[in-house]
């Protein structure tokens, strides 16, 4: 019986998480400091009624730069550009809804979707430099990411600036092109159902159509694949550009959002690229489970913060956390093969 | 002020040499067939812990050997993991990126009690080599640079020579290229692996501290900033071989060292920032372009069809 309880798909991932917490509740332990209040104010400052708003925004940007990391993942490859692609979506979106000078109920779908053709377009490219030119997508993401990030903070702090302010900010939006609200809520926005829908729409491509197909034996097996005669360069542009399109999303919601504007750092500093990165890894990259895997790294984010505030336990635990159930996660296998061998042995 | 003099070649030096010592690790796990992108967040670790060190003893060598051996013990996370457990290095290594910013910025908080950076009053940073003053070129080049600096071009001579030259260099090669064949013949595949892996995390201490204590005295959160990506960039760029390790990352260190001059003329410091990625990028492509050209120009057509 206990076998086979151990022996559950669920037992992996919640160990990692369990094992996670534990570590850092002995690392809190030896900063000398109470990690039953830590975690107790994480959960607190988290699931508060009055921050549920801007927890379930969160989550959504958690859920949509899981999809950035997971779509890739479905084929093998990792996408650690998130970053780039996020930002350069905020300031497409930011530029075609300020400057066009549209009408609202134009301004902000032409954003959003102007914002994941860019951010696709520019994800992409990293889908030849490796079939071509052999630079793994993991380097050409990571090295693409900073130029984008500098190019879209050069353009938030001269071209676009706000005139007169001391901050690295972009002007507020017109009213028009602010993203619509669900009802009197202040952060979430139609923008949470959109990156709903994406999710569903890769849960369905995935599961039921044959370029998820393709996708997934590629990432099973590459050599298999093309001796099957699948295009693994083009799987990649396909699995690149949508991966771009929906971080461009991301950072186009957070712009069209409260506070309506863009401000440098501020689409990156709350890390939504690593800790989706983390609920992919989590969930297998398996698109079913990014949202339910997404919910821990958005208590995490979200509590860390008042745990600060509270506990006085620094908020860089929770990337000590999402650097620690990687780890678990990657070291897994060595159970998976000791469990293999008692079976071979019962 | 002229682009060109001696001083702006010690600042490519400058640059250079951190990127150096973590490629050198990078491109000795790549000879062993451990694909290292674990070297950003070592660097990030060994330049917080060779501060720590020279702050707690106010010894800048004590600080050195702190990052060191605890960036080696640190990567005891990946060794033990990709060479003995056969885990996917790739994962435990953007796992331990995340985990050495995280702990840097946390242990900052706890045991300085500050966010963003630290310079303490009086901090030891590594000494330079003043001796050197009055000779022509080599004073110019040399004299203000840390003691580490000419070390990073020993260690990489010395392990080419000792990757070209020694039957433990020969080995190490094996277990790379083929690591069936190398067992066949009794090498210990998963324990050269774990233990290049392990050296690779000694010398990516020595490339931290190089960073918080050589080419300034501070600590700032995640101030390697990348660095550790560009040392894996130039490790795919020279095709694993340590001997031309040099030649790109002062490629590098001259894009870094060129951005910090066009901002003094003027030039947005963020567009600077970016140049060293983009034209690391353009150089990998370029390099492409041009090995595969020879290739295919050096093979017979009867080995293009196959």
């Amino acid at each position: 019986m206990i076998a086979r309880l151990t022996r559950h798909p669920a037992v992996v991932p919640i160990g990692a998480v369990v094992l996670a917490i534990l570590i850092g509740a002995v690392v809190i332990l030896l900063a000398g400091l109470n990690p039953i209040d830590a975690y107790a104010a994480v959960l607190q400052g988290s699931l508060d009624v009055r921050n549920l708003d801007y927890t379930f925004s969160v989550w959504g940007f958690i859920c949509g730069m899981g999809l950035v990391a997971a779509i890739p993942l479905r084929m093998g490859e990792f996408n650690l550009g998130g970053n780039g692609q996020l930002v350069l979506g905020g300031i497409t979106a930011y530029v075609v809804a300020s400057q066009l000078g549209l009408p609202g109920i134009v301004a902000v779908p032409l954003a959003l979707i102007a914002a994941m053709l860019v951010s696709g377009g520019f994800a992409a490219v990293s889908a030849p430099l490796a079939t071509r030119f052999g630079i793994p997508i993991i380097i050409s993401t990571l090295l693409l990411s900073p130029v984008a990030v500098a190019v879209a903070s050069y353009l938030v702090r001269f071209p676009l600036a706000e005139k007169g302010s001391g901050n690295a900010q972009t002007p507020v939006l017109p009213e028009d092109a602010h993203i619509w609200s669900l009802g009197d809520l202040r952060y979430t926005t139609v923008g949470l159902l959109l990156i709903i829908a994406v999710m569903v729409i890769f849960y369905i491509v995935d599961s039921r159509s044959a370029v998820g197909f393709e996708l997934r034996v590629t990432g099973a097996n590459r050599r298999f694949g093309e001796y099957a005669g699948l295009k693994p360069g083009r799987l990649a542009l396909g699995a690149m550009g949508s991966a771009g399109a929906v971080a461009g999303l991301v950072g186009a919601i957070i712009v069209l959002s409260s506070p309506y504007r863009f401000i440098d750092g501020a689409l990156i500093s709350p890390g939504y690229t690593f800790a989706g990165l983390a609920a992919a890894l989590l969930a297998g990259g398996r698109p079913a489970l990014v949202p339910v895997t997404a919910i821990l790294f958005t208590i995490l984010q979200v509590g860390g913060a008042s745990m600060e505030r509270t506990a006085e336990v620094p908020r860089q635990l929770s990337d000590v956390l999402q650097g620690v159930v990687i780890v678990i996660l990657a070291l897994r296998v060595v159970l998976d093969r000791r469990r293999a061998g008692a079976g071979k042995d019962s | 002020m002229s682009i060109f003099e001696w001083s702006f070649v010690a600042a490519v030096l400058t640059s250079a040499t951190p990127i150096l010592f973590a490629a050198l690790a990078g491109a000795l796990c790549a000879q062993a067939g451990v694909f290292n992108i674990a070297l950003e967040g070592q660097m990030l670790w060994g330049a917080f812990a060779a501060v720590a060190g020279s702050y707690y003893t106010g010894n800048a060598w004590a600080g050195v050997l702190v990052a060191v051996l605890s960036t080696a013990i640190y990567s005891v996370i990946l060794a033990v993991g990709a060479a003995r457990w056969k885990a996917d290095p790739i994962i435990i290594a953007i796992g331990t990126n995340l985990l050495s910013l995280g702990l840097t910025g946390f242990l900052l908080r706890v045991l300085f009690d500050t966010s963003g950076s630290f310079a303490p009053q009086g901090l030891d940073g590594i000494g330079t080599m003043p001796f050197l003053k009055g000779i022509p070129v080599i004073g110019d080049v040399f004299a203000g640079q840390s003691v580490l600096v000419p070390l990073a071009f020993v260690l990489i001579v010395a392990a080419g020579l000792w990757l070209r030259l020694t039957p433990g260099g020969l080995r190490l090669r094996g277990v790379g290229e083929h690591p069936d064949a190398a067992a066949t013949l009794g090498i210990g595949v998963a324990r050269y692996q774990t233990w290049v892996t392990i050296l690779g995390g000694g010398l990516c201490g020595l490339a931290g501290a190089q960073l918080s204590l050589g080419n300034v005295t501070l600590f700032t959160e995640n101030m390697t900033a990348g660095r550790g990506w560009i040392a894996v960039a130039a490790v795919i760029l020279v095709a694993n071989k340590a001997f031309w390790l040099p030649v790109a990352c002062l490629g590098f260190g001259a894009a870094e060292a060129l951005g910090f001059r066009l901002q003094g003329i003027g030039a947005p410091q963020q567009l600077t920032d970016a140049a060293p990625y983009a034209i690391t990028l353009v150089v990998l492509v370029i390099m492409r372009v041009v090995v595969t050209r020879r290739r295919t120009h050096a093979l017979t057509p009867k080995e293009t069809l196959v």
